[in-house]
């Protein structure tokens, strides 16, 4: 047990480029690395990925490992070359984010190694003397935050998107340590055969400023229109809760929540949506919330800076319509 | 074809907040006696999903679930449905687990229960929200996995399946067997039919106890949790909400927009 040190980052190149996510796991786990005294080191997975990797040098790792697996991500595979980091490093954490791949990984590599993992945590502080990872996460459909440790390490942590803070880069390289991938007896039992993109174009809505989100109180998928054309207007993205996902009026790429998309824009203005805890949980980082709800008593008011109770079908226009002839 | 489904009895996820009462002395969230206990949301669907195949090209469906005082009306929903048996690991030291010893006693008494080519569970508990379970499975049988899938489709002793990813998806095959957990995005579950009721109302749930199942019930449950619960404790939300006044609804929209404005945020 006494010779796990340091935290292992998961990290992951998007689109060529270092992933948000990537970018705030080595800020939280520099903060951390720091109060240890221990290193931060970044692992990447991936096809020829060396160069963006090195990046980590300039977001706090101090160490930079690439695994070369050639093809496109694979839960099975990527889970079985993570635990040969194993051989060349015992680290105390072991980060990844909660997303599409972390979520997928974290805990299958936990289990590989016969130790417990937390997964989608949003704050992680480390106890003085026993040096544990404290974590804490919403549990109950946010409606309850659990705070967790464990005695096993590597302690295996999946963390939150937008729960920490990325840093901005710095003056700093170093070399990318290649790592043999080895094999495992999943090799070849699954293969990935096609990657569809149902995203709309235009602004990401984990990165955009101000998200307009409509809910069932918007009726249909008529209305979601009307509801695009403001936040197209407004110069932001729509999102939605998952009863109008579930009910196909909009994607499911742009539900907003603790299964869909947790973000934290400048502004966030939420239409005949409820408020419920799960709903909450994905949007309550953002800096002003907006309610547009025609029940006086519902939750979200509990959360918005400011209301109207009415019908979006009248509150919209005019407010748009106000907000012009204001400029 | 075989397939297991896991099942988790839990508390009414969308029941609203007042129904349950935080106890941060014990670090418990007690939901009211009136709340009803439900099967995991993300498992009925695990539940549909199985039925869709066997709709399809015929298998038998086992459920599992795992528990203390499990509710026999809510476990036997899937044979309801149209699942065609149900096993309960049900014992009072199943009670509070975490994933880990879930995941562990679950996949024995998936061995001990005999054969199996595909194993469904729901991509989380809606309770604990841990989304771990699955992946423990896979792990302890030896099996490969796919995560968050909204569509399964068995082909020449594979399955192929369209998982959940933030900007689409994508179709991944696995050889069978193999674990699954499966997303909302699969669609509704099913309504039990009145023609399953009197097939299910014979369909007695089997019991297992740790030692059915060969483990000692010092490691699950409680007893093997790994994942430990320091602290419960009740999220701060700091709403002062100003409600834009008006004689109409028209007037107060324009209070929204003036507000706005004046506080420099649109
Ligand atoms: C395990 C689990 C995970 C979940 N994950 C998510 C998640 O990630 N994201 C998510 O969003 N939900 C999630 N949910 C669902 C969540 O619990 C709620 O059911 C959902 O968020 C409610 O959506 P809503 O607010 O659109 O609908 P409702 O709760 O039905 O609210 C509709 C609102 O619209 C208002 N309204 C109606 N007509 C008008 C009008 N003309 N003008 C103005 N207002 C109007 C009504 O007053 C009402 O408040 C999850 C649930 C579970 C159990
Ligand atoms: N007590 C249980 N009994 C049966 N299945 C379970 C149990 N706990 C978890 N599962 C299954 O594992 C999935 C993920 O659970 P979790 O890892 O706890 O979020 C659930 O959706 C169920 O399919």
């Amino acid at each position: 047990m006494g010779d796990h040190k340091h935290i292992v980052v998961y990290g992951e190149i998007i689109e060529g480029q270092l992933g948000a996510m990537t970018k705030e796991l080595l800020g939280g786990g520099r903060g951390l690395a720091d109060v240890l005294g221990e290193d931060l080191v970044a692992v990447f997975i991936g096809d020829g990925i060396g160069e963006t990797a090195r990046e980590a040098y300039a977001f706090g790792a101090d160490r930079v490992y690439a695994m070369d697996i050639p093809g496109a991500y694979e839960a099975n595979l990527y889970a079985g070359g993570l635990a040969n980091i194993l051989e060349h490093e015992q680290p105390r954490y072991f980060l990844f984010g909660h997303d599409d791949q972390g979520a997928d990984l974290g805990p299958a590599l936990a289990f590989k190694l016969n130790v417990a993992a937390a997964t989608d945590c949003v704050e992680l502080s480390v106890e003085e003397g026993t040096k544990r990872l404290l974590v804490t996460k919403p549990v109950y459909g946010a409606l309850v935050m659990a705070k967790f440790s464990t005695d096993d390490l590597p302690q295996i942590v999946t963390v939150r998107p937008k729960s920490m803070i990325a840093p901005d880069p710095v003056d700093r390289t170093g070399e990318v340590r290649s790592l043999d991938a080895g094999s495992t007896a999943l090799n070849g039992r699954v293969k990935v055969l096609e990657k569809i993109v149902e995203e709309s174009e235009g602004i990401k809505l984990e990165d955009a400023e101000l998200i307009v989100s409509g809910g069932r109180g918007i009726g249909d998928a008529e209305g979601f229109k009307k509801l695009a054309e403001v936040a197209r207007e407004l110069k932001g993205a729509m999102g939605a809760s998952r009863v109008a996902c579930d009910n196909e009026w909009v994607p499911a790429t742009i539900q907003v929540g603790i299964t869909g998309k947790i973000v934290a824009p400048r502004i966030y203005i939420a239409v005949g949506i409820s408020g419920a805890s799960q709903h909450m949980s994905g949007c309550s980082r953002s800096k002003t919330i907006i309610a547009i709800n025609k029940d006086p008593r519902a939750a979200i008011f509990k959360q918005a800076q400011y209301g109207v109770v009415g019908d979006w079908k009248i509150v919209l226009p005019v407010l748009m319509d106000k907000l012009k002839a204001l400029d | 074809m075989n397939i297991i489904v896991c099942v988790k009895q839990i508390a009414d996820p969308e029941a609203p907040e007042e129904s349950f009462t935080l106890d941060s002395e014990k670090n418990v969230f007690i939901p009211s006696a009136k709340i009803t206990k439900v099967l995991n949301p993300f498992d009925e669907q695990a539940v549909e999903a199985a039925l869709r195949i066997k709709d399809q090209s015929g298998a038998k469906v086992t459920a599992f679930s795992l528990g203390a005082g499990l509710d026999r009306a809510v476990t036997k929903k899937p044979v309801f449905m149209g699942a065609d048996e149900l096993i309960l690991l049900e014992d009072e030291a199943f009670a509070d687990g975490d994933s880990w010893s879930t995941a562990r006693a679950l996949a024995e008494g998936i061995k001990k229960n005999g054969s199996y080519d595909l194993i469904l569970c729901g991509r989380q508990a809606a309770d604990w929200n841990a989304g771990q379970v699955g992946l423990g499975i896979a792990n302890f049988l030896g099996l490969p996995y796919v995560t968050v899938a909204k569509k399964i489709e068995i082909i020449d002793g594979k399955a192929r399946v369209e998982r959940v990813t933030s900007n689409g998806h994508e179709v991944v095959e696995v050889q069978l067997p193999a674990v699954i957990t499966v997303s909302n995005e699969l669609g509704q579950a099913r309504y039990p039919a009145i023609k399953n009721i009197r097939a299910a109302n014979k369909v007695q749930p089997v019991v297992w106890k740790p030692s059915d199942i060969g483990i000692d019930p010092s490691s699950v449950g409680k007893n093997g949790r790994r994942l430990h619960l320091l602290k419960l404790f009740k999220p701060v939300i700091q709403g002062t909400c100003e409600i834009m006044e008006g004689e109409s609804t028209e007037e107060m929209a324009e209070n929204l927009a003036l507000t706005l404005r004046r506080a420099k945020i649109l």
